[in-house]
């Protein structure tokens, strides 16, 4: 395998743990590290592609990584203030029990 | 120059296994911390600096720290951490999907004519990442600012909520 199928396939396993994670644990704050490192996974796709992909602006890359994790530090700051409602609501973060909207 | 990759890619994907799979939840912020550090180190060996510094701050730096504080704030009791059996099932479906998913994305990088031959480092210095910032994608530079600022508001108003009910009222 070529250097860049190799980053790729590093970025596929981490997107696949990320996702086992965010779908198995009913922690909600560790549902969030999953959907975290699935974004993080998406990042090494850009690295990966910037790095030895076909040659493109310098610094495409880079600035597509960090648009992306400035979007993924606003969704987690959102994401752990939802958490603390519900935990206000609820006295409990797992997500089984926040079911209370549920049709 | 690929040992390099497989040792940081095997250190990240086993701390946050390991970190996914844990009971403990301080333990697994600590180990998701260290995955991000992974992360970091192939931003680094792949030749992007400038954001492999930036996910150390974001990431390690600031993420990992908000996700202490609202474990510190949310802790209830251990009853949280205890074994579920009824979620076993789940767990083992999520696995499967997990599997499933990176199988196909395996096979599909595999067989895809990706370019083969190493292709030197594109050439990046903060100086002209700056420049480049402020030429097309402005716009959404300044989107991205007014997004974070609304975000960090909107954070702030969830979490701080109503004054907490009288002791007669029902949860």
């Amino acid at each position: 395998m070529s250097p860049l199928q190799l980053c790729l396939a590093f970025s596929s396993v981490l997107f696949a743990v990320g996702l086992a994670g965010a779908l198995a644990r009913s922690n909600a704050i560790l549902v969030l590290l999953g959907i975290e490192l699935m974004l993080n996974a998406a990042n090494l796709n850009f690295i990966a592609f910037w790095r030895y992909g076909p040659a493109t602006s310098p610094s495409t890359g880079v600035i597509f990584v960090l648009f992306s994790i400035a979007v993924a530090a606003a969704e987690a700051a959102v994401g752990l203030a939802l958490i603390i409602a519900i935990y206000r609501h609820q006295r409990s973060i797992r997500l089984p029990e926040a079911a209370r909207l549920k049709g | 120059m690929n040992s390099v990759l497989a040792l940081i890619a095997l250190a990240t994907i086993g701390t946050a296994v390991t970190a996914l799979a844990g009971r403990n939840l301080l333990h697994s912020v600590l180990l998701f911390a260290v995955s991000w550090a992974g992360i970091a180190a192939f931003f680094l060996w792949s030749g992007a600096e400038f954001a492999a510094f930036a996910q150390a701050l974001v990431y390690i730096g600031a993420i990992s720290m908000a996700v202490l504080f609202a474990i510190l704030l949310t802790r209830h009791s251990r009853d949280d951490f205890a074994p579920e059996p009824a979620l076993a099932g789940r767990a083992f479906a999520a696995v499967l999907t997990g599997t499933a998913v990176a199988g196909v994305l395996i096979w599909a990088v595999a067989s895809s004519p990706l370019a083969a031959a190493p292709s030197p480092v594109p050439a990046v210095t903060v100086r002209s990442l700056g420049w480049q910032l402020m030429g097309p994608p402005a716009a959404a530079l300044l989107a991205t600012g007014v997004l974070l600022t609304v975000a960090l508001i909107g954070a702030v108003v969830i979490a701080a909520g109503e004054r907490p009910s009288k002791p007669g009222d029902p949860p």
